[in-house]
């Protein structure tokens, strides 16, 4: 006996609505420390903030009592996550309790209501008419339907009769259904914790690579065999057995180097054609970041697609998406693509790496390229020189070698009316190629599909919960002298006075008849 | 464009239906009532005209879809949008409720965050977006954000309202909790307004999110001067005592405006249980949408995020205590309170004074 008396107390404390307003308090203020710490930041930068908070002198030992707790990477400590779980638990707990309750309202059809009830309820109303029963009745039914309420009929001794009707009794699962999608989201971010991955790959322009980083940090001496495995997988294209055999060990022994090292083979390859940055015109302000990618899978290039911020690509259940680039460091290895163009408006594509010369279609002009800058700048007097070792402004020096002589000329990716030439033929100056890398972001998440379907269920719960209400209407006519006694009785489960203006609407109808 | 006129027409409209509101007060006429309410509707429209102008011109010049384009990407868009909502949200109290009495509050913080905009000179140019907002995720998610903070802000003055007109001993636990709210809010205000000042020279051309940045408070409490400092620190002390010491007076003020407290419970509930699902579809769930389509990650506790789910868990904490466990009177007007709190530091105190992904920085 007594130990049921237990398991009872236990189910009781998960399931109090006490619980989940102690959990609500502790994630919330909890969250805040969160949001002031810099979560996985270095040291300095939250000695800094704790120094600003606290004082210079008291910051060190705080700082040192926070880390104990936790505190620098708390959304991932046991304690935060345990909070998780007592809220997910709590709603379990809940959700099972109050099952029952719910779907017996809400699925138990609606039934007369005893005579001697309708006096109790809160919302009422009375009247008289001075039809017959029969006729009164047909009038009720016409009236409650013109507020949308579809009756049903039961007869009452000596003669009455009860009309009764309900509306929308599922929006009582709407606030059931908020609550479980709450586990269903935190279910699909458990999963995708489990069975998903979050990485990176920098891709340079002209490569691919058939695997991913981790994100999560590993510890430095397999750092330093990291490039080994990755050029043996990727060498295989993601074929372990045979990145394994190159390798000379068995193939357990590397899926487990390769997790040990953060590496995630993808099982195909992912290559970097192009990579741009658009500005808007006549601006440093960037309007677009954008890489040119194929997968390559079996051989076959099966995906060909331009990929931008907000506009990831998806395959086999990875996302790449967009998120951030940078210079490989040697610009001296990078291709000019331009379009040359004739005065006479004849035109040829071509491709020059730097010392190589190309002439302008239909002319004897030949055009060298001579110099290149990621970041053009001229200073006071004229002279050009680089301001910035991203490519933020590129140019190149073309040596031009004409019938009208030879002279050397800037030519400015992004400003188009520098790619005019004295000589009034044109060199369209593309993209210099070869010398960044864009990063991509690679996640596989197969809980996602979870957490999304949480998102539509907790939405709908929500709506369902707050503007809708479970309506239900009584109408009961007794026979009186010179006509019927109408008695009303209605009751919502919640937005009350929508329901009590109905049924003055559907009164004022009956009356109006009556007439 | 003529956004900033129609902008400048509707911030008079709003001072001049607050004079029209205070006189209704006074003299309680009906037909005085109906022509504040004219003004308001009027100023109400041309601030839509505004946005809409605004709305254009961001659309033709940078050459972005429709969607896209709503004018909703920094301090100065999202404040006027506020203001917006506050004003129609208002319009729809005045109508259901039958009751002008929060005109004369409503309009006067309208025609402020509008008049404050035009006189500093701030830039209110127009910003190309980076690329991180290009995304028709946008306007859902930042509209339908604003629309709740406009119900909560709602709740709040409601809510405070409540506490002022039912405590009445200066140590009553409540008494202290509004009165010390109030101070600590016009102490903030006041600092504000002494930063403002001080540097109203360096403010022109400048963006308001740089301005506050670099001035908010240095001239009070975060002076480089301790004596500054502490005068300051004294000063909103004062500030918070004088209102403990005179509350009396402002409960008679809003005694006469024939706000029963059982209404005023009712409006903070309503407008809380009208802006819960709206925040958590249009902040909460489109937001983790667009995180997930734009970073690759639906969830990632940046300050932002974690700052909305405070919000969340507060307004949650306010229904459960209601609905369950029957909480009703001060102890729940004061959990409203703090939901506001919340909010203002998920929209304002994040951006200002924490980073994270939404500073919009470069790409990371």
């Amino acid at each position: 006996m007594e130990q049921k008396s237990l398991s009872d107390r236990i189910w009781k404390f998960f399931s109090s609505v006490k619980l989940a307003i102690v959990v609500f308090s502790l994630i919330a203020l909890t969250s805040i420390v969160g949001t002031i710490i810099e979560q996985q930041a270095p040291m300095e930068t939250n000695m800094k903030v704790l120094g600003r908070i606290v004082g210079e002198s008291a910051a060190p030992a705080v700082y040192s009592v926070l880390n104990a707790l936790g505190f620098m990477n708390m959304y991932r400590s046991w304690w935060f996550l345990s909070l998780l779980a007592l809220f997910a638990l709590n709603l379990l707990v809940c959700s099972i309790e109050r099952f029952p309750a719910i779907w017996r309202i809400a699925r138990t059809p609606i039934k007369p209501l005893p005579p001697d009830t309708f006096k109790s309820m809160q919302m009422k109303a009375e009247l008289s008419l001075g039809e017959k029963p029969d006729l009164a009745r047909e009038k009720a039914i016409a009236a409650m339907k013109s507020i949308g309420f579809n009756a049903s009929l039961s007869g009452e001794e000596g003669g009455g009769w009860q009309l009764y009707s309900q509306k929308t009794p599922w929006s009582r699962f709407g606030i059931y259904m908020a609550h479980f999608s709450i586990i269903i989201i935190l279910a699909g971010a458990v999963l995708g914790k489990f069975l998903g991955f979050e990485a990176f790959m920098n891709i340079p322009e002209g490569s691919g690579y058939s695997v991913a980083i981790s994100t999560g940090g590993v510890s430095q001496s397999v750092e330093a065999e990291r490039d080994t495995y990755m050029q043996a997988i990727d060498a295989s294209n993601g074929d372990y057995a045979q990145a394994a055999q190159s390798l000379n060990m068995p193939v357990k022994d590397l899926k487990t180097q390769l997790l040990k090292a953060g590496i995630i083979p993808l099982g195909f390859t992912v290559k970097c054609l192009e990579f741009d940055v658009d500005y808007y015109p006549n601006t440093d302000m960037p309007k677009a970041y954008k890489s040119h990618l194929q997968v390559i899978d079996g051989g076959q290039v099966v995906v060909d697609q331009w990929i931008g911020v907000n506009k990831p690509l998806r395959y086999k259940g990875v996302t790449f998406y967009q998120s951030s680039y940078g210079p490989m460091g040697n610009y001296a290895n990078g291709i000019a693509m331009l379009t040359l163009k004739s005065a006479t408006g004849q035109t040829q594509d071509v491709s020059l790496g730097l010392g190589q010369s190309a002439t302008i279609p239909g002319t004897k002009t030949v055009v060298k390229v001579g110099d290149f800058t990621p970041a053009l700048a001229f200073d006071d007097s004229q002279r050009p020189y680089t301001y910035s070792k991203m490519m933020v402004n590129p140019a190149i020096r073309l040596d031009v070698t004409g019938p009208s002589g030879s002279y050397s000329e800037w030519v400015l990716q992004r400003f188009p009316e520098s790619w005019r030439l004295t000589d009034g033929n044109i060199a369209q100056f593309n993209h210099f190629w070869g010398v960044q890398y864009t990063g991509l972001q690679t996640r596989k998440d197969p809980g996602v599909a979870l957490v999304y379907l949480g998102c539509i269920a907790l939405a709908l719960g929500l709506f369902m919960a707050f503007f809708m209400s479970h309506r239900r209407l009584w109408v009961r006519g007794i026979p009186e002298k010179g006509g019927t006694r109408l008695m009303v009785a209605g009751s919502a489960s919640k937005n009350k006075p929508t329901l009590e203006r109905q049924i003055e609407k559907m009164i004022s109808l009956l009356k109006e008849g009556g007439r | 464009m003529q956004s900033p006129l129609f902008f400048g027409i509707s911030s008079i409209s709003y001072v001049v239906a607050m004079m029209v509101y205070i006189t209704y007060l006074a003299f309680r006429k009906n037909s005085i009532g109906v022509t504040a309410t004219a003004v308001t509707i009027f100023g109400f429209a041309c601030q839509t005209l505004a946005i809409g102008l605004r709305w254009i011109e961001f659309h033709d010049t940078f050459g972005m879809s429709w969607l896209r384009s709503i004018p909703l990407t920094n301090l100065y868009e999202s404040l006027i949008f506020f203001v917006w909502c506050l004003i129609l949200g208002y319009l729809i109290v005045e109508f259901k409720f039958k009751n002008r009495s929060f005109g004369a509050f409503v309009t006067p913080v309208a025609a402020l965050a509008l008049l404050f905009i035009n006189l500093s000179g701030m830039s209110t140019e127009i910003e190309p977006l980076v690329p991180a907002l290009q995304s028709n995720w946008l306007l859902a998610h930042v509209m339908m954000s604003f629309i709740s903070y406009s119900t909560f802000a709602l709740s709040f003055s409601t809510a405070l309202m409540y506490l002022i007109i039912t405590t009445d001993k200066k140590s009553e636990a409540s008494y202290i909790f509004w009165t010390a709210a109030l101070g600590i809010f016009g102490a903030v205000l006041i600092a504000m307004g002494i930063d403002f000042i001080v540097n109203f020279k360096a403010m022109s051309g400048m963006k308001p999110e740089m301005f506050i940045h670099s001035y908010l408070f240095k001239s009070t409490f975060l002076d480089a001067n301790g004596a500054v400092r502490l005068v300051s620190y004294l000063a909103a002390l004062g500030l918070v005592l004088f209102v403990w010491r005179f509350g009396s007076s402002l409960k008679r003020v809003i005694g006469n405006f024939n706000l029963s407290a059982e209404m005023l419970d009712e409006i903070t509930y309503k407008s809380i249980a009208v802006g819960f699902p709206i925040f958590t579809l249009g902040g909460l769930i489109f937001g983790a949408i667009w995180a997930d389509q734009a970073w690759g990650v639906y969830w990632s506790w940046d300050p932002k995020e974690t700052w909305s789910l405070i919000t969340w868990l507060v307004y949650a904490f306010y229904l459960h205590a209601r609905l369950l466990r029957g909480w009703r009177g001060h102890k729940i007007s004061v959990v409203a309170v703090f939901g506001f709190v919340a909010v203002i530091f998920t929209y304002l105190g994040v951006n200002l004074l924490l980073s994270g992904l939404h500073s919009y920085g470069s790409m990371k």
